[in-house]
């Protein structure tokens, strides 16, 4: 399996920030106060991850806290493996 | 008649959220704390009152209290940056501001900065004053004022009166039969203006309003359960948040069999969309309202029941609300034969008066007829069919539609080029076949700077409301010009 990080790092420059370069997105980076993550690519994202890891997240995992960098989005993947 | 005299004849009124219920009778208790203490501020009729408040009972109460008071509510939204909020309430010049303690501190420090110094009220925290009369505002008194995107780069205020709101009111009760026994949900924010039927038409017919907050109404899965769980009877949203629930809101496992009609409005809804929705709820009745907020809803079309709408593209967007008129003429005034393109004009009740301070903006909105009389240019290219019902065909300018609300590409570029190292910004709108539209934004910055995609994400989410923050950033040398110098937007359409 590839490493989660990746995986959202790679999701996240395709199809939300294309043409960025990729040095500027950190496990750090903030996504919601950056309007990076919005409620529709919130969504996109959701539905990607329960696809690519076949799990299923509950309507109270997906918290501003939970999705405010790769970092805590990553640790919110892995609590579902 | 008022507005507020609505909720004053309607002891079966009550707003659900949460869980909790507020009756009339706690309703008409705490908006008068509120009409009492704005008047004590020196708020008087024809003052207004802005509102920066989440979708809550508070806000509900108020909105009731400030009618009461006589005056106009000028709701701007919570979740935007509080500079423009600031913006929209030092142009019409608010008497007070009742806002959360919490949202309270970067409102004051906007409004200061522009040396605006209104009351504030916090809707948890009313000291008591004095006992004074509910204000019996007049049929052309300002109700509200509802702020819309602007072309050159500001918001501008679409006034409105009660008779505009209550001619509205009154259609909606010819056509959706409301019962003290129906539950209305309220999905849209108060600064939109669907929030009107959501907000009165349960508050004359004595129903329940089951109020949708922020968080809840973005979240599909939990929005579900709520329609399911609350039984709504009447469901009044943009066709986007339709789309979102059906994609992601897991209907199947809800029982959503209370709903009885289903509105949308403020978007076109793409049939394949639609048909997923209505496969769905099948026991409903499904409208297609349409209007800009200068109108309310101004025309309406019921999709039939028999099915004969799904060989449709698009749906129409119908005919007029009774007793509005409408016509669609060409660039001179002139009414179009049958099945030609003009824009569409509106004459009657559902009319606002004006935009905010804006007389020469208000006068550019409007053309007359032989008989003097004003019609209303709505912007929008329809054309109408055989049987009188009208479809959308696009715009005459550059305003698209995004989740319902207008966006103007100008005020965009506007935020954008706020940017210190920003030098140039043209922002092009293109279809989506999911989502409506797609708003790319093409920016050149100043030499010896460089743009990150992230920083300007991060710089338009301080400048504009979430929905109108590009999807796309491409970064130019420069921006492509016209023989006549002009932007070549087209060219950057094309280049998407």
């Amino acid at each position: 399996m590839n490493d989660v990080k990746t995986v959202l790092r790679s999701f996240i420059l395709e199809n939300l920030l294309p043409g960025e370069n990729p040095g500027n997105l950190t496990d750090d980076t903030e996504l919601k106060e950056s309007g990076i993550l919005d409620s529709m690519s919130t969504l996109k994202l959701v539905t990607f991850l329960e696809d690519q890891y076949k799990i299923e997240f509950a309507a109270n995992d997906l918290e501003p806290g939970n999705l405010s960098s790769i970092a805590s989005l990553e640790r919110l993947v892995r609590s579902k493996l | 008649m008022s507005l507020a005299a609505l909720l004053e004849g309607s002891p079966t009124f009550a707003v659900r959220a949460e869980g909790t219920e507020l009756g009339q009778p706690e309703l008409a208790k705490r908006s008068d704390a509120v009409k009492n203490r704005l008047w004590q501020l020196g708020v008087r009729p024809g003052d207004r009152v802005g509102l920066r408040l989440r979708k809550s009972p508070d806000a509900v109460v108020a909105i009731f209290g400030t009618l009461k008071a006589g005056a106009a509510y000028v709701p701007v939204d919570a979740t935007s940056p509080a500079a423009r909020g600031a913006y929209i309430l030092n142009d019409c010049q608010v008497k007070a501001v009742i806002t959360e303690e919490t949202l309270r501190p970067a409102l004051q420090a906007e409004l200061d900065a522009l040396s605006a110094s209104p009351a504030f009220i916090d809707p948890r925290d009313i000291p008591a004053a004095p006992d004074v009369p509910t204000v019996h505002a007049q049929p052309d008194d300002v109700a509200y004022i509802l702020y819309t995107s602007g072309s050159t780069g500001k918001p501008k205020g679409v006034v409105l009166s009660h008779r505009n709101a209550l001619s509205f009111l009154d259609w909606c009760s010819s056509i959706f039969r409301p019962t003290a026994d129906d539950v209305f949900s309220s999905h849209a924010p108060f600064h939109f203006d669907l929030s009107i039927l959501d907000l009165f038409l349960p508050a004359k017919h004595g129903a329940k309003l089951v109020l949708i907050n922020e968080e809840l109404g973005k979240d599909p899965m939990r929005l579900a359960a709520a329609i399911a769980e609350e039984r709504i009877t009447h469901w009044y949203s943009t066709p986007s948040i339709l789309t979102l629930l059906c994609e992601f809101g897991k209907l199947d496992r809800h029982d959503c069999s209370a709903l009885r009609a289903v509105l949308f409005a403020g978007e076109v809804f793409p049939v394949p969309k639609f048909r997923a929705i209505r496969e769905r709820w099948p026991q409903a009745r499904y409208f297609n309202l349409y209007g800009p907020t200068e109108t309310n809803v101004c025309t309406w079309y019921e999709v039939p029941g028999d099915g004969s709408w799904q060989t449709r593209d698009t749906f129409p967007i119908g005919r007029p609300c009774p007793p509005n008129l409408s016509r669609v003429v060409d660039e001179h005034g002139e009414d179009v034969p049958t099945g030609v393109a003009g824009e569409l004009v509106i004459n009657g009740p559902n009319v606002m008066q004006g935009y905010w301070n804006r007389p020469e903006l208000t006068a550019a909105s409007f053309i007359a007829d032989a008989a003097g009389r004003q019609w209303y240019r709505t912007g929008d290219i329809v054309t109408a069919e055989a049987d009188g019902a009208y479809t959308y065909r696009g715009r005459r300018d550059r305003m698209v539609k995004r989740r319902g609300y207008r966006v103007e590409l100008g005020e965009i570029e506007a935020a954008l080029l706020r940017h210190p190292d920003v030098r140039e910004a043209a922002v092009v709108a293109t279809r989506d076949d999911d989502w409506g539209v797609r708003i790319a934004a093409f920016v050149s910055c100043h030499a010896g700077r460089t743009l990150s995609i992230i920083g300007l994400k991060s710089h338009s989410s301080s400048q504009l409301p979430p929905y109108m923050i590009p999807d796309v950033f491409r970064k130019v040398d420069a921006l492509p010009r016209t023989s006549t110098d002009k932007v070549d937007l087209q060219t950057l359409a094309a280049s998407l």
